[in-house]
């Protein structure tokens, strides 16, 4: 699953305009500096490299099975996604 | 300056045909928002919008105006015949030549664009019909107002997102306001439910799969609707001498950019707008006893808009009413402040406040008197209507009670 976390950390720097080295699995999303349309274009451009659906709902991010707590959740998020698609 | 009356409205949205059947179901709480029945709705996520039901052109149109006039140039043109019909008020020799046609709108024909689209990208086709320019573009409502009703005066669209119709309102008062034109034919016409319409929207991920509902702790989005709210704003004087019937007074309007975020509400910019309306109307917030909210039912929106009314009204913000009546008619982004403003004047012209429905559970974050759920009876001699575009574009306008 390293390809899934390498892709979700690459989408995410280059959304931060950082190096992937700089993101780790403990950042945040606003450690980061990536804000409510930041937010929406990564996860746009996660469904689109992973061919998923995100269930994202910017009004209640929190009611979503998608826990964008940080980079570590939302990789792991993006993982059981993409296992559900396969099975 | 010259006082400017309203003495025309007219409206076709999700909760009726006309003015009449808006009102009632503004008075009842009903809501029109429904399953959209649109092409190819299997392939939306967001399957929930407030069309204008039982619309056929025929009857209404011509087939070579069938032809040249896309969804919301219809709407346009039914809304602005109920609203003319009601002034009284015939266009000919000067009145013709001063009085012209300001309309908001935000997505010009859609239903055009994506029919077109389809045939020539999805079918493969190498030809369209030649009148797609003139029924996709924006200002083809206000153009064919102009045509059918004989205004020679300064006619043109104002497309400034969710705020269209509110601008477009202000730019017309204004030039009443000032002696320009002796009366105004305003406000706005919207039709984006079409599969390329709401995908769009949905792509933000700020549009609710379940319901719209305003303020309510529980709200989780918009709700795209579709229609138009025509108005005919005259000169007190001119309205008055011909013994025509009035039904409010436009006392003033603000206009603001937030200068900060295309899509983020700032409550400085919401703020500056509601405080500048009533600064025009040279009024105090003890006597606005209704707005008609913004009130989208996003997260973001909604709590903005309640933060801005809180500082601008300071411990009047506890007793003032505020609804959202896009719980009802949803949406209508670029023609929704003219719709709404049918709220305000039944606020003030009939002493009947329309409720906020669908409201399930109080937000500390928006705690006003948001009408919930049921219209309420009082005497409101200010009324203001908030809107509040992408764009960080804002646009209040004040209405009085005659």
């Amino acid at each position: 699953m390293s390809e899934v976390k390498d892709k979700v950390i690459a989408i995410i720097a280059e959304q931060a305009v950082l190096e992937p080295t700089d993101v780790s699995m403990e950042s945040t999303l606003e450690d980061l500096g990536i804000d409510s349309l930041g937010l929406v274009e990564s996860i746009f451009a996660i469904e689109e490299a992973f061919d998923i659906n995100v269930p994202f709902n910017a009004n209640e991010p929190e009611a979503s099975d998608f826990d964008i707590t940080d980079v570590a959740s939302i990789i792991a998020g993006v993982e059981k996604l993409v296992a559900e698609q396969n099975s | 300056m010259k006082r400017v009356v309203i003495t025309g409205a007219g409206t076709i949205n999700a909760l009726g045909h006309n003015v009449s059947e808006t009102l009632e179901a503004f008075r009842e709480g009903r809501c029109g928002i429904d399953q959209l029945d649109v092409r190819d709705a299997d392939r939306l996520s967001v399957t929930i919008g407030a069309q204008v039901k039982n619309f056929s052109s025929e009857g209404l149109f011509n087939r070579q105006q069938m032809a040249l006039y896309d969804r919301f140039t219809q709407f346009a043109l039914v809304a602005a015949r109920e609203a003319i019909a009601q002034s009284g008020l015939t266009f000919a020799g000067d009145l013709a030549n001063r009085t012209g046609a300001i309309l908001g709108n935000s997505g010009g024909g859609m239903t055009t664009i994506d029919d077109n689209y389809r045939s020539v990208y999805e079918e493969g086709k190498n030809r369209v019909h030649p009148f797609v320019v003139p029924k996709l573009m924006n200002n083809a409502a206000a153009s064919h107002v102009s045509m059918e009703f004989n205004l020679k005066g300064p006619t043109f669209t104002v497309s400034s997102a969710c705020a269209s119709s509110n601008h477009a309102m202000a730019q017309a008062f204004q030039m009443v306001h000032t002696g320009m034109a002796p009366a105004m034919v305003t406000g706005g016409s919207e039709s984006m439910l079409c599969f390329g319409g709401v995908k769009a929207w949905e792509g933000m991920r700020v549009m609710s799969k379940s319901a719209c509902r305003p303020f309510s702790a529980n709200r989780n989005g918009m709700v795209q609707g579709e229609g138009a709210g025509i108005f005919v704003f005259e000169e007190y004087e001119h309205a008055r001498d011909r013994g025509a019937e009035i039904l409010a007074e436009v006392v003033g309007y603000a206009l603001t950019s937030d200068a900060s975020d295309i899509v983020m509400p700032s409550k400085q910019g919401a703020a500056r707008a509601i405080s500048g309306a009533m600064h025009f109307a040279g009024i105090n917030p003890d006597q606005v006893g209704y707005i008609n909210a913004h009130g989208t039912g996003t997260a973001a929106n909604d709590k903005t808009e309640s933060a801005a009314v809180a500082d601008v009204f300071g411990p009047h913000a506890d007793t003032v009413m505020i609804s959202s009546t896009k719980s009802m008619h949803g949406h209508l982004i670029g023609a929704t402040g003219a719709v709404e403003l049918l709220a305000c004047i039944m606020a003030v012209r009939d002493g009947i406040i329309a409720p906020t429905i669908g409201y399930e559970e109080p937000d500390p974050e928006c705690a006003l008197d948001v009408v919930p759920n049921a219209a309420r009876e009082a005497k409101v001699e200010y009324a203001l209507s908030n809107a509040f575009a992408f764009g960080g574009l804002n646009a209040v306008l004040a209405l009085r009670r005659i």
